[in-house]
C-alpha cells in the first residue's frame, strides 16, 4: 500500500498539489502578517475566507467569469474589513474575541446564502492551468512549480511584494512603527488608526482572495469549506515570525502536509476513522511549531493593543 | 483630626456649596444610579442592534421579522417548558462563562472552550462505559468529576505552553479545539462507536445510573442546571474570596508586579486555564449525561454537540462583566436567544444557519459595545471622584465647626 505512495509520479503530484493547497494559506497569512505588523490581531480570517469563497463560487456559478469571481471575493473581503475596522479601531473591541464573532457570522451567513441561493451542491469549472513556457517542460520541477492556475502564481508573487511593502516603503515603516510603539508613531504625526484601517482592509481583502483561491481550486462550495484553514493561517504568521518569507515556508509546509493527508486518503492507505486522526496532524503540527518558534522571536510589541490618545 | 460625616438629611448636597466642585454633585448623584444600569443598558442595546441586523436578514429571506422575533421570544420565555429549555441551553454557556471569568481575570484569553467541552465529554463518557452498573449516587459525581478533569487537562496544556513556552494561548486553544473535534470524530468511528449494523457516530446508550436526575416539576430541567449555578457560586468564591483567586486576579492585573511580589505567575497561568477548562469540561459531561438520548453523539460535527457554547460562553461572561454571579442571568439571556432561535427557525421555515449567523452578529455587537460600557463607567467614575472630592471639601469646611463643638 505505502509503496503506491512512494512512486515518483505520485510524489511529484503530491508536491504539486501541496503548492496549490498552500495558496489559500499564503494569501490569508500574508494579509494577516501585514495586519499584525501594525498591531492588529484579526481572528476573523476564517469567516472572511468563507465569505470570499462563497462570493467567488457564486459569481463563478452565475457569470462563469473567473476575473469577476476574484473581484467580488476581494470586494466582499474589503467590506468585512470595514466592519472589522469599525469594531476594533473605532469601538476598541477586544481583538481576541471579536474575530470569533466574524468567524461565526461568516460560517452561518455563507451556509445560509448557499442553502437559499444554490441549494444542491453544484460544481463550477476549475480555474484553468497556465503552464509557464519552457519552465513547465522541466521534468518533475515543471509539474511541481510551473503548471498551476494564475492565483497560485499571484500568491507567491505577493511574497516579495509584501516584503518590499513592509521593509522598503514609507507605508511599511509606518506599519511597523504603529505595531511596535503606536504612541511614538502618533507623536511623529502618523495616524495610528488610519494605518491600522488600511492594513485591516489589505488583510481582509487577502483573506477574501484566499477564500476565492480555495473555492476556485476545489470548484465547489459547501458548509464550512475552509474547515479551520483561516485559523491555521493566523498560526502561520507566528510560524513565519511576521516575515513574508517565513510565512511562505510555513504555508508550503502545511500545503504539503495537507496534500499528503489527502493523497493517503484517496489512495486508500488511510481510511475511515484513521483519517480523522490524520486530520489532527495540521493542528498538532501548528502547536509544535509554535512551541519552537515562540521562544526565539518576539511578536510586534503593540499586537492586539488598542491605541487611544487619551490613555 | 476627628472624622466628620455629612448630616444624612443633607445627602451630600448642601444648598450653598462652598467649593466650585460641588456644581457637579447633582449630576454625579444622578449618574451614580445610572452606573449599574449602564453595565446592562449598553450590551442590551448592542443585542437590540444585532437583532435589527437579524431583522434585515429575515426580510432578505422573505420572512416577517416581527413574526420571527415574536416566535423567538415565545420560544425562549413563553411558558414553563420554554423557560426550562432556556435554562438547559444556558447551562453550558454558564459553565464555560464561569471558566472564562476565571481565565480572563487572570489575564488569559481562553478560546478553547469548544475543545475543553469535548475533552470533558470524552473523559466522562469513557469512564461511564468502563464502570457500568455502579450505583447512581457514586456514578453521577464520578462522571462529572471525570468531565472536569478532562477539561482541566485540555486547558492546562495551552496554559503550560503559554507559561513555559511563550506560546500565545489564543492560537494554541484554537488548535486544541481542532484536535479535540477530530479526536472525537475518530473515537466515535472507532473505539467508542455503538456496536451494530448502522454506523453512525455515537456511543451506545449509557448506563441509566449515570443519567442526571430530572428536577421535580415535570419539565425537562435536570440536575445539570443546578450544578452549573453551583459552579458559578464556587467560581465566585474562588475568584473573590480565596487567596488563590486573589493571586490569579493580581497576575491578570499586573503580571510584572505580581512577579516582584513573589507570586508564581507561570503556575497561576496554568491554574487559571486548568480551572477554566474544568468548568467547560463539566459542561461537556452534563451535555452527555443530561441529554435525552443519554449518549455521546458526534453526528453533524463537533459544534452540533457543543452548540458552540465554547464561543458563546465567552460572550455570556463578557455580558456578565466577567463576574461569575452576573454571568448567571447573562447566560440565561443568551440561552433564551438560542432556544428562541430554534422556534424562530421552525416557525418561519428559514435555514438553521441563520441562527449561527445571527449568533455571530450578536457577538460582534456585544464585544464592540464593551469598551463603550467601560468609557461610560469611567466617565461616571470621574463624576464620582468629583463628588467625593466635593464631599471631602465639604467635610473639610465643616471640620472646624465640629471641632469647636467637641
Amino acid at each position: 500500500m505505502w509503496s503506491e505512495f512512494f512512486t515518483v509520479s505520485v510524489l511529484v503530484a503530491t508536491l504539486a498539489s501541496g503548492i496549490r493547497l498552500a495558496t489559500p494559506f499564503l494569501f490569508a497569512a500574508l494579509g494577516e502578517a501585514i495586519g499584525q505588523r501594525s498591531g492588529v490581531l484579526n481572528l476573523g480570517v476564517e469567516g472572511v475566507m468563507l465569505i470570499g469563497a462563497f462570493a467567488a463560487y457564486f459569481t463563478k456559478l452565475k457569470t462563469d467569469s473567473s476575473l469577476l469571481a476574484v473581484g467580488v471575493a476581494l470586494g466582499a473581503g474589503a467590506i468585512m474589513g470595514l466592519i472589522y475596522a469599525f469594531m476594533t479601531v473605532v469601538m476598541h473591541a477586544e481583538q481576541g474575541i471579536s474575530g470569533i464573532g466574524v468567524f461565526l457570522f461568516g460560517l452561518g451567513f455563507t451556509d445560509l446564502l448557499f442553502q437559499k441561493q444554490v441549494g444542491t451542491p453544484q460544481g463550477v469549472p476549475k480555474l484553468g492551468k497556465v503552464n509557464i513556457p519552457l519552465l513547465s517542460d522541466i521534468p518533475w520541477i515543471g509539474e511541481i512549480f510551473f503548471q498551476h492556475n494564475l492565483l497560485v502564481y499571484l500568491a507567491f508573487l505577493l511574497v516579495p511584494l509584501a516584503w518590499f511593502l513592509i521593509n522598503k516603503t514609507t507605508f511599511g515603516l509606518n506599519i511597523r512603527a504603529v505595531g511596535e510603539t503606536p504612541e511614538a508613531a502618533d507623536t511623529l504625526g502618523v495616524s495610528v488608526n488610519r494605518i491600522r484601517l488600511q492594513t485591516i482592509l489589505i488583510g481582509n481583502s487577502m483573506a477574501g482572495l484566499a477564500g476565492a483561491s480555495l473555492a476556485l481550486e476545489v470548484a465547489i462550495f459547501q458548509q464550512n469549506l475552509t474547515s479551520g484553514q483561516g485559523f491555521i493561517a493566523i498560526a502561520l504568521v507566528y510560524f513565519g515570525a511576521w516575515r513574508p518569507g517565513g510565512v511562505m515556508a510555513g504555508a508550503l509546509l502545511f500545503g504539503v502536509v495537507s496534500a499528503t493527508v489527502l493523497r493517503l486518503k484517496t489512495l486508500g492507505i488511510v481510511e475511515g476513522a484513521s483519517s480523522s486522526l490524520l486530520a489532527m496532524a495540521p493542528a498538532i503540527l501548528t502547536i509544535i511549531v509554535l512551541v519552537i518558534v515562540s521562544r526565539r522571536i518576539a511578536a510586534p510589541a503593540a499586537l492586539s493593543r488598542h491605541f487611544d490618545r487619551a490613555s | 483630626m476627628t472624622t466628620t460625616e455629612i448630616p444624612p438629611d443633607d445627602s451630600g448636597v448642601p444648598p450653598e456649596s462652598p467649593t466650585p466642585d460641588t456644581k457637579n454633585i447633582g449630576g454625579a448623584v444622578a449618574f451614580a444610579y445610572v452606573k449599574p444600569l449602564a453595565g446592562l443598558i449598553v450590551p442590551l442595546c448592542a443585542v437590540a442592534a444585532a437583532l435589527a441586523v437579524g431583522a434585515i436578514m429575515l426580510l432578505a429571506l422573505g420572512a416577517n421579522p416581527l413574526r420571527g422575533y415574536a416566535a423567538l421570544f415565545d420560544g425562549a420565555f413563553g411558558g414553563r417548558d420554554a423557560l426550562a429549555d432556556t435554562a438547559i441551553k444556558a447551562m453550558p454557556l454558564l459553565l464555560v462563562g464561569v471558566g472564562i471569568c476565571i481565565a480572563f481575570r487572570a489575564g488569559v484569553i481562553n478560546i478553547g472552550g469548544e475543545g475543553q467541552i469535548i475533552a470533558g465529554a470524552i473523559a466522562s463518557t469513557t469512564l461511564a462505559l468502563l464502570i457500568p452498573s455502579t450505583p447512581r449516587i457514586i456514578l453521577v459525581p464520578l462522571v462529572l468529576m471525570a468531565g472536569g478533569l478532562g477539561g482541566a487537562v485540555w486547558g492546562a496544556i495551552p496554559g503550560a505552553l503559554k507559561a513555559y513556552g511563550g506560546v500565545s494561548e489564543i492560537l494554541s486553544t484554537i488548535m486544541m479545539n481542532i484536535v479535540a473535534a477530530q479526536f472525537l470524530s475518530f473515537l466515535l468511528q472507532d473505539l467508542l462507536i455503538e456496536e451494530g449494523a448502522i454506523k453512525i457516530q455515537q456511543t451506545e446508550k449509557l448506563d441509566p445510573n449515570s443519567h442526571l436526575p430530572l428536577l421535580p416539576g415535570g419539565t425537562r430541567l435536570h440536575l445539570g442546571v443546578v450544578i452549573a449555578i453551583l459552579v458559578a457560586v464556587l467560581g465566585y468564591l474562588l475568584l473573590f474570596r480565596s487567596a488563590l483567586g486573589m493571586r490569579l486576579r493580581a497576575v491578570g492585573h499586573n503580571p510584572n508586579a505580581s512577579r516582584y511580589a513573589g507570586m508564581e505567575v507561570k503556575r497561576s497561568i496554568v491554574q487559571a486555564l486548568a480551572f477554566s477548562g474544568a468548568c467547560a469540561g463539566v459542561a461537556g459531561a452534563i451535555l452527555v449525561f443530561g441529554s435525552e438520548s443519554h449518549r455521546l453523539i458526534g453526528e453533524g460535527g463537533a459544534s452540533a454537540f457543543t452548540q458552540s457554547a465554547g464561543f458563546n460562553g465567552i460572550v455570556a461572561a463578557l455580558f456578565g462583566a466577567l463576574h461569575p454571579i452576573s454571568t448567571i442571568p447573562a447566560s440565561f439571556f443568551f440561552g433564551g436567544l438560542l432556544t428562541g432561535g430554534i422556534q424562530l427557525q421552525r416557525e418561519l421555515e428559514v435555514p438553521a444557519a441563520l441562527i449561527v449567523a445571527l449568533n455571530g452578529v450578536v457577538v460582534i455587537f456585544v464585544v464592540s459595545s464593551l469598551k463603550l460600557r467601560g468609557r461610560i463607567n469611567r466617565w461616571i467614575e470621574r463624576n464620582d471622584q468629583a463628588r467625593d472630592h466635593a464631599a471631602a471639601s465639604i467635610s473639610a469646611t465643616t471640620t472646624p465647626a465640629a471641632d469647636g463643638d467637641s
